[in-house]
């Protein structure tokens, strides 16, 4: 075993590629062309405006994707912290950024490509607690002392994002923490402490919330009080879905989507465009893959023999899922309108680049993952 | 290493649990997509493939906006317009380019609808060309089916029938900016105006009114085939002003003989405005459908700002007629009484600087009302060393200088009032004596606005109330306006002798605008004039003989004049700024007296604001 461990540690090229984890690579491919054959529809079966970028950003964030993985997962191990305080640092001067600019704001332009933190921060949230957890003991674990930093280092940011005001992506880092929290192995009576005190204090929250936000809450409870604002797109959305039928329209048929009044079709309703062109079959396909996407990211994490790597991956993969739920929820109406896309098939380059770096990293747990990982 | 396993046992049971949680939560996924699309396809299917329903809004009609007697100042002409719906046609350039073979529309148009078609979704429309004439919309009609993409639609555009003459009070509508975006889906209207100046701006949520919303089913081509449902708009609220709008005509009329000058007509009771006039102005209707570029350039290098309301908010140095302030705060601290003296030589010493009366010959013995009368300079620098610039300064306060009303337009601005305090914040420096001598005469850092100026004078003649100005009397059904205003606490007395100077000042053959009086009985007017100094004339220039009128115009006096009329029971109050002007007497007064003659023949007193009705119009169809 000790030499099994030694061994591990220089890993050549080749030996990197034949434990690559092509599969994964295979299912994030064949979503990704979802998305093309979408976007082409949604432009009326042209490359034009959305599938031609889609395609460039797509091959770019793999190439990213792949120099992600091959870096040793100890470099991944050893950065997990300055990555985290970067990406803090990021939000603060996107946070300051807003309050000149009188509004809110999201974003800092490097020039040629925009960064979103809130993004960034998302995966940097996982790797820290990755790292947190890492070395934790069992003791350490029932430990309210050894949990409360943890607990800061995700609420932190958490309050950051909810500046910005951006309600949907800090209950989406919340709830990966609870998940990395459950993993890593804390008391299950903290959970239903935590949950207990998360529904006590939703009264104070409602009143806390910006106005558009709880029209957003109120519309999702009764869709007709908003015939023209967001009730108007889940309905919609819902009759889009529903024409499609068991086989769907047909490729570039799906004329609810192409022709009616379906904003954003080519970002956060695109589900809804493929469901109805290719109907139930298409649907529960995408949901398959999505499912077999999942269940490759947790078996990276079963086989990875280190804390850090199990952590990782499938914190990651349950940011990934968290979007496939939210996303496909709303435009079927299970959920309010959110406004969060759908990972590598909505039009959009940020998401697209954050989700693969994403991957990136999970590939990265599968191939190193009999590196030894120092206890710090 | 046995800890270790634990733990990744601890993991591995509870990853399990995560990735059954995850399964589950596709399976509620893949549960919801059978329920919609096959328990319940044939219900969308039918709602689908035969029919859609096209969901429309409904454009209100903008509230109009009329004057005390219910004269419109802003209403709505009917406008037909060319829209473009991208998505109705695969050959946007082909509609567009035998669209312009029909009606005018040049090259670059053509390629900016092309650009605004490709930045929203396909179903948006897209203005292409509005007010169209009858000629153009029936042309169209005839060619329709070879236009494909192309409709006409019909809609309203806001008109101004008086023009320039109100522009500065009504503002302008224009089109909605990436700034006005709100939640509002009425803003993403094709052709949707909002208030962008005055009243316009400032009630410009009461005046827009309640989109309505018309449910259509549609079939496959796009076709209506019938409506469902319409819920239909409510139109905005009218706002019915306190102007008189044949007084602001009149008004306008007058000012226009001078290059840069404003006046305004206020109730000296009740504060509200009958007129409210800024020359040059410019005419609202160009805005409506988005001003050329040649016009805009016009309007912003002309040097007398035409697109500024400088009633509101022009900032004056008062001049003299800040002088009935320096009396009341003399008299008020019992530092002078109506019968305390000074002689007036011509020039003032103090310490070792002279200042000099406007007179050079000197006024000889002046009491406070002749003083006022004469607008003598040397009895309120003597007085002003006394009392001091707080006390001054707190009493112009009283008298509404040096602060806003949260008045109906927002463009008003505050003046400026200086205090020891504020000079020290400003400028890190103590205040000299020699700046409070100056300050007694309305010059130096003292600044008021013509809206001010009135106010002021308006708290002078009306026993001491502390009025506000006011312009918009009704929205829609509700009355917004006050009319009763609390006592500033000045004795009557006092007031008494400073309206006793001010009746001298243009009835007594003294008086500095007595050849500017009022002679129909009854009719008489009190006041005051001013000459702001804009540029002092130095030693040297004043031994070549240069006077104020031959210098260039930017340096010249500004002519100022507060009045009220009648004599016998002050009702409505006036004050004229002639920017650059000249004198006082000789430019502002006569305009004054103009005015007030008209103002009083004309009474807009005489009736009250007339309650209007809510305009129930239903508007066009937008879509």
């Amino acid at each position: 075993m000790a030499d099994r461990l030694h061994l591990s540690t220089d890993h050549n090229i080749l030996y990197k590629f034949q434990n690559f984890g092509w599969g994964l690579v295979l299912l994030i491919c064949a979503m990704a062309c979802v998305g093309f054959t979408s976007l082409y529809s949604a432009a009326g079966g042209n490359f034009d405006p959305w599938a031609s970028k889609q395609i460039i950003r797509f091959l770019i964030g793999i190439g990213g994707m792949i120099v992600v993985s091959l870096i040793d997962i100890k470099w991944w191990f050893r950065l997990s912290f300055p990555i985290y305080v970067i990406g803090f640092i990021l939000l603060i001067i996107v946070e300051m950024m807003g309050h000149i600019g009188m509004g809110a704001q999201r974003w800092i332009n490097l020039g040629f490509i925009q960064i979103q933190p809130s993004e960034f921060m998302k995966i940097a949230v996982v790797m820290v607690l990755a790292k947190y957890f890492h070395a934790a003991s069992k003791e350490d674990m029932k430990s309210i002392r050894f949990l409360i930093p943890g607990v800061l280092l995700v609420l932190f940011p958490v309050a950051l994002v909810m500046l910005q005001p951006d309600l949907g992506t800090s209950l989406m880092i919340v709830m990966a923490g609870v998940a990395m929290f459950f993993l890593a192995g804390a008391p299950l009576w903290m959970f239903l402490v935590g949950g207990g005190l998360v529904i006590a204090s939703l009264p104070v929250a409602w009143l806390l919330m910006h106005n558009y936000q709880k029209q957003r809450v109120l519309t999702f409870l009764n869709p007709e009080s908003d015939p023209l604002g967001a009730g108007y797109h889940i309905t919609q959305s819902k009759i889009a879905l529903g024409s499609g039928g068991i086989q769907g329209k047909g490729f570039l048929e799906g004329t609810q989507s192409r022709l009616n009044f379906l904003p954003e079709k080519q970002t956060d309703f695109i589900f809804t465009l493929w469901a109805e062109e290719w109907g139930f079959l298409g649907g529960v396909c995408l949901l398959l893959l999505c499912g077999l996407i999942f269940a490759y990211g947790i078996s990276v994490a079963l086989q990875c023999r280190h804390a850090y790597g199990k952590l990782l991956a499938t914190g990651l993969i349950i940011n990934f899922s968290l979007y496939v739920f939210i996303n496909i929820g709303m435009v079927m109406g299970l959920m309010p309108v959110v406004g969060a896309p759908l990972p590598l098939v909505s039009y959009g380059g940020t998401s697209m680049l954050a989700v693969l770096v994403g991957f990136g990293l999970i590939l990265s747990c599968n191939v190193h993952k009999d590196t030894k990982l120092l206890r710090i | 290493m046995n800890k270790d396993d634990e733990k990744s046992k601890v993991f591995t049971r509870r990853a399990i649990i995560v990735g059954a949680f995850q399964g589950g939560l596709l399976a509620v996924l893949g549960g919801r997509l059978a329920w919609l699309q096959l328990a319940q396809g044939k219900k969308y299917k039918t709602l689908a493939d035969r029919n859609r329903i096209n969901i429309k809004m409904l454009s209100p009609t903008r509230g109009e906006i009329v004057d005390r007697f219910g004269v419109p100042l802003a209403i709505n002409n009917q406008n037909y317009m060319a829209l473009l719906i991208p998505e109705q046609t695969d050959d946007i350039r082909g509609s567009l380019e035998k669209l312009a073979d029909l009606i005018n529309i040049d090259s670059k148009k053509i390629e900016k609808i092309l650009l605004e078609s490709k930045k929203s979704a396909s179903f948006i429309p897209v203005e292409i060309k509005d007010d169209l004439s009858w000629d153009d919309v029936s042309k169209l009609e005839v060619n329709i089916t070879d236009l494909p993409g192309i409709s006409i639609d019909e809609g309203e555009i806001r008109n101004y029938p008086f023009g320039e003459a109100t522009g500065h009070i009504i503002g302008y509508v224009g089109a909605v900016s990436d700034k006005d975006m709100t939640d509002d889906p009425i803003l993403t209207l094709p052709g949707f105006r909002i208030g962008k100046t005055a009243i316009e701006r400032s009630y410009d949520i009461e005046l827009r009114g309640k989109s309505g919303i018309s449910q259509m089913e549609v079939n496959v081509r796009g076709r209506e085939v019938r409506e469902l449902e319409t819920e239909k708009s409510v139109g905005g609220q009218r706002i019915a002003l306190t102007i008189d709008a044949e007084l602001q005509r009149l008004s306008q009329q007058r000012l226009s003989e001078y290059k840069s000058a404003s006046a305004i007509v206020m109730d000296a009771h009740t504060g509200a405005i009958y007129s409210m006039v800024s020359y040059p102005g410019f005419d609202p209707n160009l805005f409506t459908r988005g001003i050329s570029t040649e016009n805009w350039e016009e309007l912003l290098s002309n040097p007398a700002f035409p697109l500024n309301n400088k009633a509101v908010s022009g900032q004056y140095p008062p001049g003299s007629t800040f002088k009935m302030i320096t009396a009341l705060a003399a008299l008020e601290q019992n530092l002078a009484k109506a019968n305390t003296s000074v002689r007036c030589t011509g020039t003032y010493e103090y310490g070792t600087d002279k200042f000099r009366c406007w007179k050079l010959s000197g006024h000889g013995m002046v009491n406070v009302t002749s003083a006022l009368m004469k607008s003598c300079d040397t009895y309120f620098y003597k007085l002003s060393t006394d009392i001091g610039i707080d006390n001054i300064a707190a009493m112009a306060q009283k008298f509404g200088l040096g602060q806003k009303y949260n008045f109906d337009l927002k463009e008003e601005r505050a003046g400026l009032l200086p205090t020891k305090e504020w000079k020290m914040n400003e400028y890190g420096k103590n205040w000299q004596p020699g700046e409070t001598i100056v300050a007694s005469i309305g010059q130096g850092y003292i600044l008021a606005t013509p809206l001010q100026l009135a106010v002021m004078t308006s708290r002078l003649v009306n026993g001491g109330y502390a009025v506000k100005p006011w312009l918009v009397g009704y929205v829609g059904h509700q009355k917004i306006f006050q009319e009763k205003w609390p006592l500033i606490g000045i004795k009557q007395e006092n007031l008494d002798i400073i309206k006793t100077g001010m009746d001298q000042v243009v009835n007594n053959n003294e008086g500095t605008a007595y050849s500017s009086r009022i002679d129909e009985e009854g009719m008489q007017m009190g006041g005051k004039t001013g000459t702001a100094q804009v540029k002092r004339i130095n030693r040297a220039e004043r031994a070549q003989g240069i006077m104020n009128e031959d210098l260039e115009w930017k340096y010249r006096h500004h002519a100022l004049f507060v009045g009220y009329a009648p004599v016998s029971n002050p009702r409505y109050v006036c004050s004229v700024v002639v920017e650059h002007g000249g004198g006082g007497s000789a430019v502002a007064a006569p305009l004054a007296r103009d005015i007030l003659r008209e103002a009083q023949i004309r009474n807009p007193a005489r009736e009250d604001i007339k309650l209007s009705q809510i305009s129930s119009k239903i508007g066009g169809i937008y879509g």
